[in-house]
């Protein structure tokens, strides 16, 4: 620090004192100690994508060294960039012990646990298949989801809003709503005509049922003085049901839309690990059954990187809609 | 402010002929009203003074026409109230706007509801300026503090031109000093739109600050126990002899000692 004042003094240029993106360099040593192990050291048997692992971690890591420079020129001390910083330094670290553990020493119990470089190779050569499910799954999803959440808000308000419609369909949801719909599995594939069929009604019964009950719940403990209001302001009933109970209940129709859509994944891919020719759950069974494990994890990382990806959406969609909400929660 | 532009309404009278209510309880029903009659000319001030949980409010929900007397009927200019009406609104002591509404989305509501948005859109700012929240039309109800919020309710009411302004204490949870301010524009607005207006309150200064009558209630089943007429020429001051003559009278009807 004295330094940097003396040059200044001196009449010379200030010249920033040398700083450095700590975390990143630490990242950096991590990714580039695994490229080093990955490519320096004999696998213990044959497993694929070696060469293209150890390239790509050291790609990374040069990365991660040029960041470690550049961000603090750019005077950056915030973001959710450096928030990561630590989490970096720790995925080089992992995938090192994984390495280590698998490819080089061949301490895991081998058809079962499989190097990154494996999973790397299912990426690598197996991807079109991978597409290919993902499509029949989004297929799957994206039509018993949406089937459901639509049959199960309209039943809900319909529940929520009407004595009638109350008195004999409440029963009914009570009844078979709490019945996991994993349930329905053996009778769902003889009562429909394929099972793709089958398989959109579990997860639409899955996704639904929560929607319906929590959005019926939700209409149902509207403050009855916002309808007081509506009716001395002349609203019809229709009125009413569009621009009062439904925009109350909305916080509580959320509600069982994220539990649908936790729902909706379970039956997804139990349904397509039963009876589904293509789909991630599919995948699954398929690669287990020949034992292909490393198949079996890529499936898994596209699995959890789709369902993170969908709830993370809905909560955009929440936050958006519940805009009003702010401060109140 | 534009009040030359707010064209005054019709004002709405209202009968209340030997009208007896009860609240269904679950087993039993609870006597609320007991042979309350009452006439209400139009354009007048009329204030409802009792003790709490006498039974003014229901009148109140009568008048609205959100409830139907056990016995008894209710009249406005002659015609029996049926069922609710944007003629004749009611302003509650929460102001309870619609949360997911900003402020000017709540007082579209009554025309929009009756889908006569498009015409009304003026009236819908003159409302807003009436009650000095044209800024904060683009506020959501949490954003807004309790006089604010309490504005935003009486501009949701006054933008159907109503014949007749039912206001359930209204000003019962403010702070005293948006109070007083509050005291004020109800009086000014009163005056230039020229509505009947029926204030329920537990404030016998405010009652004597606002109204032309103050009808003075037993406890439940509420009973009429005494009628005061008040004359004073607005704007009123609370340190006016005669109203504080008033104000002791009143108070000791309601079992307050002087001194308290």
């Amino acid at each position: 620090m004295t330094d940097a004042i003396d040059l200044r003094q001196a009449g010379s240029p200030a010249v920033l004192p040398f700083r450095l993106w700590r975390e990143a360099a630490w990242a950096a040593l991590a990714w580039g100690a695994t490229a080093a192990v990955t490519w320096g050291l004999p696998d213990v048997i044959q497993w694929g994508a070696t060469g293209l692992f150890a390239l790509l971690s050291a790609a990374v890591a040069l990365v991660f060294l040029a960041l470690a420079f550049l961000v603090p020129l750019r005077g950056k001390t915030e973001g959710a960039l450096i928030h990561y910083g630590p989490w970096y330094i720790a995925l080089g670290l992992w995938l090192l012990a994984w390495e280590i553990l698998t490819a080089k020493l061949g301490w895991l119990p081998k058809p079962f646990f499989s190097p990154p470089q494996g999973l790397l190779h299912v990426f690598v050569t197996d991807w079109d298949r991978l597409l290919i499910c993902i499509a029949y799954t989004a297929r799957l999803w994206g039509l018993g989801f949406f089937l459901g959440i639509t049959l199960g808000f309209a039943a809900g308000v319909g529940l929520g809003w009407s004595r009638r419609f109350a008195y004999w369909g409440m029963p009914l949801l009570k009844l078979i709503g709490p019945v996991p719909a994993s349930a329905w599995i053996p009778c769902a594939f003889f009562l429909f005509p394929s099972t793709f069929h089958a398989s959109v009604f579990l997860v639409a019964l899955a996704s639904g049922i929560p929607v319906a009950i929590l959005t019926a719940s939700g209409i149902s403990q509207v403050n009855r003085a916002f309808y007081d209001v509506a009716r001395t302001l002349g609203a019809t009933a229709r009125w009413q049901v569009r621009n009062v109970a439904i925009p109350a209940a909305l916080p509580n129709v959320f509600v069982g839309l994220f539990m649908g859509l936790y729902y909706s994944f379970a039956v997804l891919v139990v349904a397509e690990m039963l009876g589904a020719k293509f789909g991630l759950g599919w995948y699954l069974q398929f690669n287990t059954a020949y034992s292909a494990y490393a198949n079996v994890y890529a499936a898994l990382v596209v699995m959890a990187l789709i369902c993170a990806g969908l709830v993370r959406v809905l909560f955009v969609v929440r936050d958006r809609v519940l805009g009003w909400q702010k401060g109140i929660l | 402010m534009a009040l030359d532009t707010t064209a005054a309404v019709q004002p709405l009278g209202l009968t209340f002929d030997r009208v007896s209510h009860g609240n269904d309880i679950g087993k039993s029903v609870l006597p609320v009203l007991d042979e309350v009659t009452l006439d209400i000319r139009p354009g007048e001030f009329v204030a409802l003074l009792g003790p709490s949980g006498c039974g003014k409010s229901t009148l109140l929900r009568l008048a609205a026409g959100l409830e139907q007397p056990v016995r008894g009927r209710v009249e406005g200019d002659g015609k029996p109230v049926a069922a609710p009406g944007p003629d004749r609104v009611l302003v509650f002591q929460d102001a309870t706007l619609f949360p997911w509404r900003t402020v000017r989305g709540n007082v579209e509501s009554g025309p929009e509801a009756r889908g006569e948005l498009a015409a009304k859109r003026a009236r819908v700012d003159e409302a807003l300026a009436l009650v000095g929240l044209d800024a904060f039309g683009e506020a959501y109800p949490h954003q807004l503090s309790g006089g604010m919020a309490q504005r935003a309710a009486i501009a949701r009411a006054l933008v159907n031109d109503p014949r007749l302004l039912l206001l359930d204490e209204p000003l019962g949870k403010l702070d005293s000093l948006t109070r007083l301010n509050l005291q004020k524009d109800l009086v000014r607005l009163w005056q230039a739109r020229g509505f009947t207006a029926i204030l329920v309150t537990h404030d016998v200064e405010e009652a004597l600050l606002l109204a032309d009558r103050v009808i003075l209630f037993s406890p439940r089943p509420a009973r009429i126990v005494q009628e005061v007429r008040v004359d004073r020429p607005h704007p009123r001051r609370r340190d006016d002899p005669a109203l504080i003559a008033t104000r002791s009278a009143l108070l000791a009807r309601l079992g307050v000692l002087e001194d308290v």
